[in-house]
């Protein structure tokens, strides 16, 4: 069964607390990566790859270069996921 | 018929002595960001790196190659003559033939086996792999081999993706017999599917005219697609790592230092973590001074930190290398 936007945000938000140290209640749909969040983009290749595992989707090199909000990134994740 | 007679070698081998050379002149963060758009803490912050060490041009990779085989020879206690083969792994001995090992061999004073490998950043394990093996099938007693590279020749200083990353040097082991394991067994292997991750911008035989016909097109360059070759690093190098450790019958705790390619400080924190590398194992971070010089990194990281202490004498340490092709190597040695 396909997750919903909500699920999909908390799991995220405990990802990218668990590899970059930011609290999960920051990890919010209008926050970019980047600007706000201070996650780098090698932080990022590693919030991706554990997105990957979690969420069981290919997110290409070329994908992640567009997500740079939280909620780019869960739209990518609820569109792809299987 | 006649059957072929075979030789056997010694049963266990070792890293008997280990040196290294860098050049001398230094290149800081502060020179890298007058050529590229940059800054002193973005460089350090994404690869760990403060400086790096480029050669003068008398610093040739013959020149270092040959300084650091001299240490290592002394730390052996083996005279050149004494050795059976040399290897050296480079990219930036620019003649496609005769082999840069030869002329090694010739300063030397030996007329044992030598010849060149490219296996990029892997080539210093690739190396130790091979020459164990020789000295195990009695093809060779004692085998030297030189990562050593001039990558500072290969780098396009206005290109931002690796202007701040490459630096020169050299490092060389003598590998000879040894009455206890010294050298576990090497997983290794190759990912030609990647090979256009780290490229160079043109073969050596097909230079491109310059579009405006005035200026000469400079180069070859190395050129890397970072974040792909990040994430293959991060993540199979760990697998690998770990796939060698079981190999030589140890756990993370059994080791006495961690000795990575120094390819980017985030890389390794990665391999450390994964590998649950206890806090008291040293891991080798000498990119911070000399960048990464590919083949050479490793064993002139090995050098430091028994130099300095960081890392015992007989004690056993991971190697991992990693880099064009993409190629990997990992074994877990005895340190010298
Ligand atoms: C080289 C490396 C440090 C680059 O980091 P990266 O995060 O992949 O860099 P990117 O090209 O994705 O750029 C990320 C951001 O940094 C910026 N940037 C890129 N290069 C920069 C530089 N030299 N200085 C300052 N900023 C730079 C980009 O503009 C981008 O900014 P933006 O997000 O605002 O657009 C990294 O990819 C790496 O180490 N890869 C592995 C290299 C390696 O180990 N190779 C050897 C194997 S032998």
């Amino acid at each position: 069964m396909a997750l919903t936007q909500e699920e999909i945000l908390a799991d995220l938000a405990e990802i990218v607390e668990e590899v970059a140290g930011v609290d999960k209640e920051e990890v919010q749909l209008d926050k970019s990566f980047t600007g706000d969040l201070d996650v780098d983009s090698l932080t990022m290749v590693e919030v991706v790859v554990a997105a990957e595992e979690k969420f069981g989707v290919k997110i290409p090199d070329d994908a992640v270069k567009d997500l740079s909000t939280v909620g780019d990134a869960v739209g990518y994740i609820q569109k792809n996921q299987a | 018929m006649a059957v072929i007679k075979e030789k056997q070698g010694a049963a266990h081998t070792r890293i008997m002595g280990v040196g290294g050379y860098v050049p001398s002149r230094v290149v800081t963060n502060d020179e890298v960001i007058t050529w590229i758009d940059s800054s002193d803490e973005w460089i350090r912050t994404r690869s760990g790196i403060a400086e790096r060490r480029w050669g003068t041009p008398e610093e040739t990779v013959l020149e270092m190659s040959v300084q650091s085989a001299g240490k290592a020879l002394a730390a052996a206690g083996i005279s050149g003559d004494q050795l059976g083969a040399i290897i050296v792994s480079t990219v930036s001995h620019f003649h496609q033939t005769p082999a840069l090992a030869c002329l090694v061999a010739d300063r030397l004073g030996t007329n044992g086996a030598a010849y060149d490998i490219s296996a990029g950043c892997a080539g210093f394990c690739y190396g130790v792999a091979q020459a164990s093996d020789m000295v195990k099938a009695g093809s060779a007693e004692y085998v030297l081999v030189i990562g050593v590279e001039r990558l500072s020749d290969l780098t396009d200083i206005h290109d931002r993706g690796t202007a701040f990353l490459f630096g020169d040097g050299a490092g060389a082991v003598v590998i000879g017999p040894s009455d206890t394991p010294g050298i576990g067994p090497v997983v290794w292997g190759a990912e030609g599917d990647k090979y256009d991750t780290i490229t160079q911008t043109f073969p050596w035989n097909d230079k491109p005219e310059a579009e405006d016909g005035s200026d000469e097109v400079r180069g070859p360059f190395l050129r890397m697609e970072g974040q792909a070759v990040f994430r293959w690093a991060s993540y199979q190098m760990a697998e690998v790592s770990l796939k060698a450790l079981a190999e030589a019958g140890i756990t993370a705790s059994d080791l006495d230092a961690f000795i990575p390619h120094q390819a980017n400080n985030r890389i390794t924190d990665r391999l450390v973590k994964v590998l649950g590398l206890p806090e008291e194992v040293p891991v080798a971070r000498t990119i911070a001074e000399y960048g990464n010089n590919s083949a050479a990194t490793i064993p002139l990281a090995m050098e430091r930190m028994l130099a300095d202490g960081t890392a015992p004498s007989g004690g056993l340490a991971l190697l991992i290398g990693f880099g064009a092709g993409l190629v990997y190597a990992a074994q877990v040695v005895a340190l010298p």
